[in-house]
């Protein structure tokens, strides 16, 4: 076996791990790191233009792909830079390994230049952390932390690395360990048959069932089963921010996205439910509004997630199926197959038509605006169609995003990428970069807004040296739109710092002056054309600028504190 | 209700500090704590006292469980099980009042470790509530320092908690 330094033993891991790409930023304590790659060529390395860039562009290569992220950063500024990305992975379960440099262990505890206490800083928000102690430890450490970051419920975990460890003068023997066993660890394979078995009869005895399906539904590869199961049901089923996609939103059996933003079928349907079969999906309160004991009064819980904890947190499951969403979605497919009372058919037909009824209402309708003016709506709509519904869409945080979930319909998995559990503004662009990396032929596009793209607008430098041709949707609204639509609705329409007076750039010029293209679309008689135009240019980053009316405000919305049917549908209309 | 979870875990570098941390960031409260390694110097046991309602030590449960750290934890308070604590207490003895110490401290299984002409410091033994009795029990006489390790337990009978 090869005599190798803690550095190039570090690359050499990755690697072996399967490691492709990684995104990092240079710094003293990582040098011996980066010398490592340079002197290789397996390990691709992104040099982005801010580590929390880094973590978001890794974070969206692991939801596009299914595969681990993996992140390199300095110690000190370089580590507490990457803590935002590292959260937002961990708010959404995604599967990311950070490799942080550290000062070297005998400066550790002096307040040496740039340490920072990584392990401690990040350890509310990581899966696991490890600090490396000895070069011979990095290859086991490695294997650990993927193994961690990928199996149960997946997450974020940190490996610390002080200088002296990468020295490259201090070799050891490497081998990479085929598999890790921890002793401390060991998530569920399965879940309990029984409990399936109780679920089932649940399920097939429902007069008016609900599935309600969650990010857990595609992390955990369990779509086409989920799928499988609600078409062999015929029940209707609503996803979550985090699950759109798990489901063909352009069947007829689905209901929309719910929660906060939801249609108005999908939180009525809920709402009225004797039966909800949550599937990977965790009751948050975006979901479940403030007040959970208004939530589904009605409703027995049946609930499959890996995580036992997000069971019976906010809402009791009457049924708690604790395992991975695919095993337990096919013992379920297998039961309902082999059933020989079938569903409630009659009952079922009732309450098609009461959903029928609620679907009549179009709360997604929209109205053209005067003077040509461009509703955000319509952007994505446009989108949409532009793109034939098949692109993978990345998306900032506020009012574009909502109406990307709304009005973008996704019929596949991993092609919904956005923050939902910690909101992070800013991470489209370089979410945008993961998945153009890891799909380079594929139309990748970035719907922000002009507030969330200025949070990571440095990364149009990265886009430009790694020639990625993403699409960036601004729905320009001059605003902090969704801080000012809840100014408008609960602080008298005072919008105390939602603008920006005159101060937003040309983003067009400013797209040209990184070297990519830049349309501005201010007409609703130009917009599918010109935005038709900018898709056209395949091998470019075109930043797409699109005026729309400030004053739309995203609907329906839930009323706070209130039951999941009462909801705000325009303003002027409420349940 | 008060419980007193008891928690095997890796004896590792950060392993506390993982298993504190998750109290303060979800709110809980750790009311007392003791740790230390067990016969394999590999493993430490941690007995934690908290209080809560049972959905909340349910998730205080299911979460400990997800640390990466823990491999196996029980609620004692669930089963039969013998609780003590450990107290150290320095109590102004002077005249007359340093016999009657010595019967309060006797009725208590207390012990005397340490003397001067002025003070006792006392040794006991016992349940959380025994260890208040005694305090309670020297009304009365000014306490100058008390020492207590928090509670450590274990279940009765043949049940064990181990790898
Ligand atoms: C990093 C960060 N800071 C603050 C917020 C709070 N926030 C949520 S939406 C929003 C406004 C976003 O504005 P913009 O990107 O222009 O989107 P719009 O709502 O106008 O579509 C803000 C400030 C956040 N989610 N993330
Ligand atoms: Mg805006």
């Amino acid at each position: 076996m090869a005599q190798l330094s803690g550095g190039d033993a570090l690359i050499r891991a990755l690697h072996d791990e399967g490691v492709e790409l990684i995104f990092g930023y240079p710094g003293g304590a990582a040098l011996h790191i980066y010398d490592a790659i340079f002197n290789q060529d397996k390990v691709e390395h992104i040099l982005v233009r801010h580590e929390q860039a880094a973590t978001h562009a890794a974070d969206g290569y692991a939801r596009a792909t299914g595969k681990p992220g993996v992140v390199l950063v300095t110690s000190g500024p370089g580590a507490t830079n990457a803590i935002t990305g590292i959260a937002t992975a961990f708010m959404d379960s995604i599967p990311m390994v950070v490799i942080s440099g550290q000062v070297a262990s005998d400066a550790i505890g002096s307040d040496a230049f740039q340490e920072t206490d990584m392990i401690g800083v990040s350890r509310p928000i990581v899966k696991h952390s490890f600090m490396v102690q000895t070069p011979q430890e990095i290859p086991e450490t490695i294997k650990k932390a993927f193994f961690i970051a990928t199996t149960g419920r997946p997450g974020p975990v940190v490996i610390d690395i002080p200088k002296d460890i990468t020295d490259p003068s201090v070799k050891f023997e490497y081998s990479y360990p085929e598999a890790v066993r921890i002793r401390s660890y060991s998530p569920p394979v399965k879940g309990h048959s029984g409990q399936i078995k109780k679920a089932v009869e649940i399920l097939m005895e429902a007069r008016k069932p609900v599935i309600y399906s969650g990010g857990g539904v595609i992390q955990g590869e369990g779509a086409e089963l989920l799928t499988a199961l609600v078409r062999k049901l015929g029940y209707p089923v609503t996803n979550t921010l985090m699950g759109l996609g798990a489901y063909p939103a352009t069947d007829k059996q689905f209901l929309g996205m719910l929660g906060m933003h939801g249609t108005y079928e999908a939180n009525m349907a809920m709402h009225e439910s004797d039966v909800i079969l949550a599937v990977g999906a965790r009751f948050d309160d975006r979901v479940t509004n403030s007040d959970v004991s208004k939530f589904c009064p009605d409703a027995r819980i049946l609930h499959i997630d890996i995580d036992p904890a997000a069971i019976s947190k906010t809402v009791t499951a009457h049924v708690p199926i604790v395992g991975p969403v695919a095993p337990v979605l096919k013992e379920m497919l297998e039961l309902v197959e082999s059933s020989k009372t079938g569903v409630d058919s009659e009952a079922l037909k009732a309450w098609w038509e009461k959903i029928d009824h609620w679907r009549a209402r179009k709360c997604l309708a929209v109205a053209n605006a005067d003077n040509d003016v461009i509703k955000p709506q319509q952007a994505i709509q446009a989108l949409f169609e532009v793109t034939g519904g098949d692109a993978y869409i990345t998306s900032d945080v506020g009012q574009h995003q909502m109406f990307a979930a709304q009005y973008y319909h996704f019929d596949k998995p991993r092609r919904w990428i956005n923050s939902g559990g910690l909101g992070t503004m800013g991470f489209g662009l370089p979410a945008a970069m993961g998945v153009q990396l890891a799909f380079p032929q594929a139309v990748v596009a970035c719907v922000t807004g002009e507030g969330s793209i200025q949070m990571n607008i440095q990364e149009l430098a990265t886009c430009r040296q790694c020639a990625l041709p993403v699409k960036i949707v601004n729905l320009n609204n001059k605003a902090l739109g969704m801080v000012k639509q809840w100014q408008d609705m609960q602080y008298g329409g005072r919008h105390s710092h939602s603008t920006y007076a005159d101060s937003l750039p040309d983003f067009v010029k400013l797209a040209e002056s990184y070297g990519h293209a830049g349309v501005k679309i201010e007409k609703l008689s130009e917009l599918k054309s010109k935005m038709a135009e900018a898709f056209a240019m395949k091998d470019k980053l075109v930043f797409i600028d699109i005026a729309v009316d400030p004053e739309e405000h995203v609907y329906p919305m839930a009323i706070r504190g209130g039951y999941m049917s009462e909801m705000f549908l325009s303003k002027t209309e409420r349940t | 209700m008060r419980r007193i979870i008891s928690i095997l875990m890796e004896n590792q570098p950060g392993a506390l500090s993982r298993v504190v941390g998750l109290f303060s960031q979800r709110n809980y409260n750790i009311n007392s704590l003791t740790v230390a390694p067990t016969e394999d110097e590999s493993l430490s046991r941690l007995t934690l006292t908290t209080v809560g309602d049972d959905r909340k030590i349910e998730q205080i449960i299911k979460h400990l469980n997800k640390l990466v750290d823990v491999a196996k934890l029980v609620d004692l308070t669930e089963g039969a099980h013998i609780e003590r604590e450990m107290m150290l207490i320095k109590v102004k003895a002077t005249g007359a009042q340093r016999a009657e110490l010595k019967r309060v401290a006797d009725i208590f299984r207390g012990v005397v470790v340490d003397i001067t002409p002025t003070m006792y410091t006392i040794q006991l033994t016992g349940t959380s509530d025994k260890l208040d009795g005694f305090i309670a029990a020297l009304a009365g006489t000014p306490i100058l320092e008390v020492v207590r390790s928090g509670v450590s337990g274990i279940a009765r009978g043949e049940k064990v908690l181990s790898l």
